[in-house]
């Protein structure tokens, strides 16, 4: 194990980075080809099957050279400098949320201590590049598509704070280590074996599930996907995007769907953790523990978007004011009380 | 009274059931489709039935359909007879690069000059390769079905 000390702060930064990105840009093309194969087997259809030999593997890498080779074409009536900034804006802001995740005991980008203040502010910049994608595209469509993105940012983020608001009480902490650290501590002990419960089964599971809700509509997914919306709004914001551009926010979208499963992975699954691995196992297991349950969390996405459909704009609306922040109001009530008097 | 949102959960539980179940995708062209027995695959000429007569043409909604024909005389059999004058096909072309497969032309004649043929692959990398001329249309006659037999 190289010590951290002994390497210049600048090449550890930069191994952190490309790790990082490495690990956003693979998971994602694993996700587009799962979310193929996963959607057209719920269709009952077989979805890839020629690229790369067996079962199509190859598809979403040769889907990704292809959109590469497209014109990277700017309207006429775009504001250029805003339409060209955004796929960046969009990527940015989900690729930093992987900073403070923890994917094993001791390997995490940065453990900050406003873990989770962080992850909600960085996550809100990539739909600025939303609105900017849409006001910069010069196009009806795409700006009815970035405001329609404002509008649920604005109703969903709140559900999203208020439910983290009440793990940040049972934890104690805002670290995300802290949180996956608080979960690893055993709750009760049965017959002298001590049971640590991740905290979607020791009391968060309406905050789990209005996460879960509220995180669908932040990553604009079906049945919360009325910024993109094909039959009313073409394609939405990135109706007037091509080649490499949209190729940015194709990927985007699916690496943001990848953070939003880790943090949810993290907060309410228990992380890296699994009962019964010591810590030496856990710094080599810890990883792919994670991505078991992120890939569990986005097989959940997947299986909703391909079952229900779109909300209406006041239903959207309705959820998030009348039912999902209410709930999450009694879950921060339910969970001080029980801090309390437990 | 139905729970509320039970609708949602029925229709994960259908979702689950489809995807762990076998997809019913045919792999054309590895494996064969079973066609319909009176599938719209091509349109095929009996050339001795046409009169050149154009009824096709003109139904066509596309005008997908050339027809070039000429007159001949033919003699009388016997002495005192009436010459009687006939039509040769020179050109019966169809187009299926425009052509949209409503059949009308197929309706509309009453020579049973054309019928349909359920052979479907016929698909060009050049698109006038798509224009079939009469001898290839004629073609396609031998793989016409027989029509179904007769009710009692």
């Amino acid at each position: 194990m190289i010590t951290i000390a002994a390497v210049p702060f600048a090449l550890w930064l930069a191994v952190k980075v490309l790790v990082v990105l490495g690990l956003m840009l693979g998971t994602s093309l694993v996700l587009i080809y799962a979310e193929l194969k996963w959607s057209a087997h719920i269709q009952s259809r077989i979805g890839p099957w020629y690229v790369g030999g067996r079962w199509g593997w190859a598809h979403p890498i040769a889907e990704a050279v292809k959109f590469l080779q497209k014109e990277d074409l700017v309207p006429e009536a775009a504001d250029d400098k805003v339409f060209r900034l955004a796929p960046y804006v969009m990527l940015a802001g989900t690729v930093a949320t992987f900073v403070v995740i923890p994917i094993g005991p001791s390997t995490v980008a940065r453990d900050l201590d406003l873990g989770i203040f962080y992850l909600l502010a960085i996550s809100s910049l990539s739909t600025l590049g939303v609105l900017m994608a849409g006001w910069g595209s010069g196009n009806k469509y795409s700006l009815i598509g970035g405001v329609r993105a404002g509008a649920q940012l604005i109703a969903y983020e709140l559900p999203l704070v208020l439910a983290l608001v009440a793990v940040g009480i049972q934890a104690g902490t805002l670290s995300l280590t802290g949180i996956v650290a608080a979960q690893a501590a055993p709750l009760f002990t049965i017959g002298g074996t001590d049971i640590a419960l991740p905290y979607v089964l020791s009391g968060q599971i309406l905050g789990f599930t209005v996460f879960v809700i509220a995180s669908l509509a932040e990553l604009n997914r079906t049945p919360f996907d009325l910024p993109l919306a094909e039959s009313e709004l073409t394609m939405g914001y990135v109706t007037e995007y091509s080649g490499i551009r949209f190729t940015m926010f194709f990927l985007g979208e699916y690496a943001g769907m990848v953070s939003m499963a880790a943090i949810v992975a993290t907060v309410y699954l228990g992380g890296f953790y699994l009962p019964g691995l010591s810590e030496d196992v856990l710094d080599f297991a810890g990883p792919f523990i994670l991505l078991a349950k992120v890939f569990f969390v986005l097989f959940l996405f997947i299986w909703f978007r391909w079952t229900w459909p779109r909300v209406r704009e006041d239903q959207l609306q309705t959820l998030a004011w009348k039912w999902l922040i209410p709930i999450t109001l009694f879950n921060i009530v339910a969970t001080a009380t029980a801090k309390v008097v437990l | 009274m139905a729970i509320p949102g039970i609708g949602l959960v029925k229709g994960l539980w259908v979702t689950l059931k489809a995807l762990f179940t076998k997809p019913v995708t045919i792999m054309w062209p590895d494996e064969k489709e079973l066609l319909v027995p009176r599938a719209r695959g091509v349109i095929a000429l009996d050339i001795d039935n046409c009169t050149s007569c154009m009824l096709c043409s003109r139904e066509c909604p596309d005008w997908c359909i050339y027809i070039e024909a000429h007159k001949v005389e033919i003699q009388p059999d016997k002495p005192g007879g009436r010459v009687r004058t006939r039509n040769i096909l020179d050109r019966f072309d169809i187009d299926y690069a425009l052509c949209m497969y409503c059949g009308i032309c197929v309706e509309v004649c009453p020579f049973d000059a054309l019928y349909w043929s359920p052979e479907h692959e016929y698909g060009e990398f050049s698109i006038s390769n798509l224009l079939h001329n009469k001898e290839r249309l004629d073609e396609w006659m031998q793989t016409v079905p027989e029509p179904p037999a007769l009710e009692n």
